[in-house]
Parts: C-alpha cells; structure tokens; sequence
C-alpha cells in the first residue's frame, strides 16, 4: 500500500527531479513527512513567490522541468505571481498545491482558496486530483505537458485525503503519455519551408528576428549554422538573447524599445523578416502598423496561435524552431551576397554603437559591463525588471543560450534573486549573478536566509540609484520630472546581507568596481555588491511608447 | 464580422466549461450563445458556440480553444451546409377566449407543441432554426409572454461528413 503522498514522491523521481523549492503548511504535512526521509533534494525558502521563481530559474537554466511545492490557500496564492511569469515566458514549471480535503472542497474551509480557478488564465494546464488512484498519471500527463510544445506552467491541486490515503499502487511503465486532445506538431512543413527558401533568395534586404522560442527548443546552433550559410544578419528580443554569441559581426543585437538602432533601423528597412520562435511583442514592435512595413514576413513557431496574431505573415511555418531549422538548413544548396545590404548595416552599427558617458562617475552601464569582460561569456547572469534588466541586456555580452534569464513576458520585480537560486541548481558549476535594482531586491530580499543557509553561491550586484529607476524615467521623459513616489529611502544592504550572515561590499567609485565583482566571484558563498550608481542614468536608446521603432530618442554621446 | 458557428469536441470532465468560456471573455471574444452536452464519442462532450467577429478574431478564437488541452477537435461549420436547431419553451398569456384560440393557431402554424395549459396560460415548445423561433416570439408578444426560455444553438453538418475527433 502507498499513500498519495508517497505516490507523489515516487513519481517526481521517476520524472528525474531532484530538487524542488517548497514551503510547508498543514495539508501539504502528508507531502512533507514523505519528504523526510526521501533523496528528493527540497529547498526550503522564504516565501512561496520565490519557490515558483526558483523552478522557474531551474528550468530556464536547465532545460528541464522546474518543481515548486505550496500549502493550500494563502501558500498556493503565493505561488501566483511565479506561474504567471513562467506562463508569459512558456518556461515548464510542475507547481504542487496542497488543497482541504475532498469532503470540505466548495466550503469556504480554513485556507481554502480555489487555485485552479485562479490559474486557470495562467497555466498552460492545471489538475484538481480529487482520487489518489489518479495521482500518478496526473503528474506524468503534467510533466509532459509542461515540458513539451509550447512549454509552460502547470498546476497539480492535491487535496490532504488523496495524499493521505493508502491505495495498492504500481506505476505504469512508462508508456508514451496519450492526450487526445494535446498533439503539438513538431515536424514544419515541408512544402511551406521550400517557399520560404524560395522567398529568402528572392529578397535583397533579409533579417532574422529570433526570440525565446530559439532557446526553448535548443536550436541555438541551427540558428547560428542558418546565420551563416545564408549570411543574413540577425537580430535577437530581449528572451532571444544568447541564442547567437553578441559579439558575431552579422549579430545586431536585441531590438525594440530598447533595442539597438541598428537593429530597429534594419526591421524597417529589410524586405523580408524572418521571425524565429519571436511573437511581435507590442515592446518589439512599437507601433504595429509601420512594424516591419516594407517587408514579406515568414514565421516559424510551435504556437499557431501565435502566427497571424499580431502581424499579417506571408509564409507560417508550425513546428518546433530546431525541427524546422534542421529541415531547412538540409534543403538550401546556395549562397547569395548581400553586399549592398550589410554595408548599410555596418554602416549603422559603427555610427550607432550602444555607449554612455565615461566620465569617471559611477554608471551602472559600467558595471555591466566589467561584469561582461571579467565573466568572458562565463556563468549565468540572471536580472531583476526595469532599468537594471535593460542595461544588462544592452551591455552585457551573452555567448550562450540559457546563460541569461529574466522575466520578459510579465516583467516580475523580484524574479531575479530567486530564479538565479534555481539556476544555481540547475548549473551548480557555474557562478551565478542576479543583477538588480534596489527596488526589485526588495520584493523578495528574504530569500538572503535561504542563500544563507543553503549556502546557495548566488551573487547578487545591486544597481542601487535609490529610485524605481524605469518609472523615474518615464517621469523624467513623459510626466514632467514628477517623480510620484518612485523615489527610495537609502537602505544599507551590506549591513542587512550580514545580518542573514551573507558577505557583501558597498562599492562608490568607478576604481573600486572589478576587484568589488572579483572578491564576489572568489567567494564560495552567496555574495551582495551595493553598487551606488548615478542616480538619474537612463536607459537610451528608447522608442517611446505608441511610437515607430525606427524614431528612437537618445544614447549619442561622444 | 459575421456569427460563427463553432462546433468544439471535448474532454468531458470537471471544468471543462469555465476553460471554454473563460478563454472567450479572458480574450475579448463574444459569445452569442452555447450549448453544450454529452455526445456520441464516450467521455466526450460537444459545444456548439455561436460567436461573432471578424476572420482574423474567429481564427484566434479557434486557435487559442485548440490550445487547451481538454479540447480535442475545433470547427468553423459556418460555411458548410449544415442543419441548425434551437428549442425555445414560451409561457404566453392567454385566457380561454381571448387569445387562446389564435395562440393555438399559431402554434400549429409554426408546428409547435402546446405543453402545458393554465387557467390563464399557454406553454409552447418549438424547435427551429433561430430566424423561425425569432418570428414566433415576436407574434406571440402581442399577447403577452410570460416567460422564454431559449438553448444555444446546436448545429451538425449535412451528409455523411462529421466533426470527429483527431485534432
Ligand atoms: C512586481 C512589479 N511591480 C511593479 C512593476 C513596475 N515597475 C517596472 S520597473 C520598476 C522599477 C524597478 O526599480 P528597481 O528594481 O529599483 O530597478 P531600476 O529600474 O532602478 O534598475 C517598476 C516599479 C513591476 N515591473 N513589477
């Protein structure tokens, strides 16, 4: 006989995991006593929010499914900001919600809170488990789900009496799991990837326009092998960054809102974009209808509804981004020069290159970038949301896929900490920084006890210009300089990374920035840099909001 | 934008309804109606949904209901020949010489069915296409209705050609 709750722990090994972020409460107690004694590795954090950013970082990172394990009620609430953000950016996350027990369900009973209903608009799938017989293949139908397709979150709701109670129960061997009505097609299709080669030899002015999907499929290779064959310049969203190395010459780096002008002036200009596992977010397109206008669009993504959704496309292709590339780069057979059309491109990037002013004051763009030149393409660099999480896009150099994770889609203030936890886990070879804002670190600082204790060597460098830095910005550009309560009091955050017993510098001037990002790189703990940087830096250059991509204001600076 | 009419094959279990319809306001899309019940596939239902909007929103609507998982087949039916029916029950007043005599006339007219009789009222059943339910409701106005009752539409493709499973 095994219990739900041992059902569970059994089949979250057979899935191969081996840590999960949880926090315990009383009808998950079933769950945790299974814990105990089990090898399943569970980390113990300080808010729910941060067990669903761990997972999440886990997955990013890894490629895998990230596990999260919450309390019903205010626990599973908790847990609603994580799935959220792992929803928007299709990262597989298996969440675990305890839930009263059957017999109270629809009562109004003590922390009781309907979370399937709740995630239903935020999960790709959820489950409410109300038999212990079906747990089992609840959580392998979950596993698959998350972590094929369009990746994303799902939700398994277990009441305390199906984990409770003991059932005769042997696993299935493992079988494909069979849904009727989840088929996601894999394979493009063939006719429609011979038109769209045909369309690429017809164009002059060709852009790749890569995306996340890139890295979710593993299909940073084949992108870089179809940059090369076909010599066609390329340009990366904010999640897409990674997938190709930044410093390649046909790499015009990330583009929109805060993209570079090369790139946005390169969408506008070209003749045929080529979008890869991308979903013309409004911050990549700006204005829609002047988006890309000149040019025939050909869209790969395993989505469909993501083709047509925002852009009218000439030639969809539905399947998975490494499939269809795979299939591609078997079919072309000829080169085309693009002369005219990489010069004026060169041409844009040397007069337009990303720069800030250098002048001896202390300017986060700096310490990006000594971080990028001292970490060489090296560890993981994980960042909060706003100005922070800009300038690490904008100056950072990434090399790899899965060494840059941020929430994109929902733009989480106080992902970032706990999700380089989770990569941490997932690459424990590897250092880990979270660049952050000091406003973001706020909203989830508690997690310094679980790095503390863990001894979780997360390094966490704080941008800290004592505002909300992106919203200040728009004050400053679009309301006038009224700075409507974006301002921060000063917060010693050395003292208070000590007071969890985690080591940390306070770093001022330009002189004392590498050896501040040495000495927390050579420590073996987790580490938190208090940068003071200019306090009124803005993020350049920007599209402003409703505006075409290519009438970008500011960023020249001699 | 013109109505649509969707016939949607899908898992029957617990909450597969608010995942339908909570896609549709979730997402802006309209209803106009829906109904839903078991069919001939085992541990399948049917919904058949009405909705109205342009080419471009019925084709996200139709994408983003094929996305979730307990949905296993989507179908625009609009442009096939099809046989449409919705039942109606209509309470209308009519004393025993009054209006009854006409009422009755225009249930047979209509090929109601007379289902219930009061001392003051009279309860029609009628099924039809939505057009010929809207012309009688709106004859028997004129006598006073007492309560409506419609079902969404449901709809099927004529001939041998079927909304079947394998999405
Ligand atoms: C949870 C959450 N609340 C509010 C926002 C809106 N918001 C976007 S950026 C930003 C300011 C971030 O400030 P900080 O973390 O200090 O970073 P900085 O921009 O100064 O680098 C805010 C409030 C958000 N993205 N997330």
């Amino acid at each position: 006989m095994k219990t739900g709750a041992r059902i569970l722990v059994e089949g979250l090994q057979r899935e191969g995991v081996e840590t999960l972020f949880g926090y315990p409460g009383g009808v998950v107690l079933p769950i945790y006593d299974e814990l105990y004694d089990s090898s399943l590795r569970h980390i113990l954090v300080r808010h729910e929010q941060a067990a669903a950013h761990a997972a999440d970082g886990f997955a990013r990172a890894s490629g895998r499914v990230g596990v999260c394990l919450a309390t019903s009620g205010p626990g599973a609430c908790n847990l609603v900001t994580g799935i959220a953000t792992a929803y928007m950016d299709s990262v597989p996350v298996v969440a675990l919600t305890g839930q009263v027990p059957t017999s109270l369900l629809g009562n109004d009973a003590f922390q009781e809170s309907d979370i399937t209903g709740i995630t239903l608009p935020i999960t790709k799938h959820n489950y409410l488990v109300k038999r212990t017989e079906d747990l089992g293949h609840v959580l392998r139908e979950a596993f698959y789900i998350a972590g094929t397709g369009r990746k994303g979150p799902v939700l398994i709701d277990i009441p305390k009496d199906v984990s409770t109670r003991p059932i005769e129960y042997e696993f299935p061997e493992s079988e494909p799991v069979t849904l009727r009505g989840y088929q996601p097609t894999i394979r493009g299709h063939a006719k429609q990837i011979d038109k769209a080669i045909e369309m690429i030899f017809d164009a002059e002015r060709p852009l790749i326009y890569a995306g996340g999907g890139v890295i979710a499929s593993d299909a940073s290779a084949e992108l870089l092998s179809l940059v090369e064959t076909l010599g066609i310049p390329i340009t990366t969203t904010l999640m897409g960054l990674g997938a190709v190395p930044c410093d390649h010459p046909l790499n015009l780096g990330m583009l929109g809102m805060h993209g570079t002008r090369s790139a946005n002036y390169a969408v506008t200009e070209s003749d045929l974009l080529i979008a890869i596992g991308a979903r013309f977010d409004d911050r990549v397109t700006g204005k829609l209808d002047t988006f890309a206008s000149q040019a025939k669009i050909i869209h790969i993504d395993i989505d469909p509804a993501e083709i047509g959704k925002n852009k009218k496309v000439d030639i969809p292709i539905v399947g998975d981004t490494k499939s269809v590339l795979q299939d591609m780069l078997a079919k072309i057979r000829k080169k085309k020069e693009y002369d005219r059309w990489l010069t004026r491109i060169r041409g844009w990037k040397e007069k337009h290159p990303l720069t800030y002013r250098r002048d001896g004051v202390l300017r986060p763009q700096f310490v990006v970038e000594q971080l990028s030149e001292l970490l060489n393409g090296e560890g993981i660099i994980v960042s909060e949301v706003g100005q922070n999480q800009m300038w690490t896009a904008q100056y950072f150099c990434f090399r790899k896929p899965r060494t840059w994770i941020t929430s994109g889609g929902l733009g989480t203030m106080g992902y970032g900490f706990p999700a380089a936890m989770g990569a941490h886990f997932a690459c424990p070879d590897q250092v880990v920084f979270d660049i952050a804002g000091d406003g973001s670190f706020q909203m989830n600082i508690q997690e310094l006890s679980t790095v503390a204790t863990n001894n979780i060597p997360v390094k966490v460098a704080i941008l800290n210009n004592r505002f909300l830095g992106m919203v200040r910005q728009w004050q400053e550009l679009f309301h006038d300089r009224r700075y409507s309560f974006t301002e921060l009091p000063p917060v010693d955050f050395v003292k208070i990374a000590n007071a969890y017993g985690v080591d940390g510098i306070r770093v001022e001037s330009v002189d004392d920035v590498v050896p501040a990002l040495r000495a927390a790189v050579e420590t073996d703990g987790p580490f938190v840099l208090d940068f003071r940087v200019e306090r009124e830096e803005n993020v350049f250059p920007m599209v402003p909001a409703g505006a075409a991509i290519n009438e970008m204001i500011g960023g020249n600076y001699e | 934008m013109k109505a649509h009419t969707l016939s949607v094959l899908v898992e029957n279990r617990a909450g597969v309804l608010s995942r339908v319809s909570g896609l549709f306001s979730r997402r802006g899309f309209n209803i106009e109606s829906l109904a839903v019940g078991i069919c001939e596939e085992p541990g399948m239902s049917r919904i058949t949904i009405v909705c109205i909007g342009d080419d471009a929103q019925i084709e996200q609507v139709m994408k983003q209901l094929n996305k979730l998982i307990d949905v296993v087949k989507v179908s625009d039916i609009t442009e096939n020949e099809r046989v449409e029916r919705e039942l109606a029950l209509i309470k209308v007043a009519a004393d025993p010489g009054t209006g009854r005599a006409e009422v009755m006339q225009l249930a047979t007219i209509f090929r109601a069915q007379i289902i219930d009789v009061g001392a003051k009222t009279v309860t029609l059943s009628v099924a039809g296409d939505t057009e010929k339910i809207d012309a009688l409701e709106k004859l028997l106005r004129q006598y006073g209705v007492k309560e409506l009752v419609r079902t969404g539409k449901i709809a099927m493709l004529r001939g041998a050609k079927t909304v079947k499973s394998a999405k």
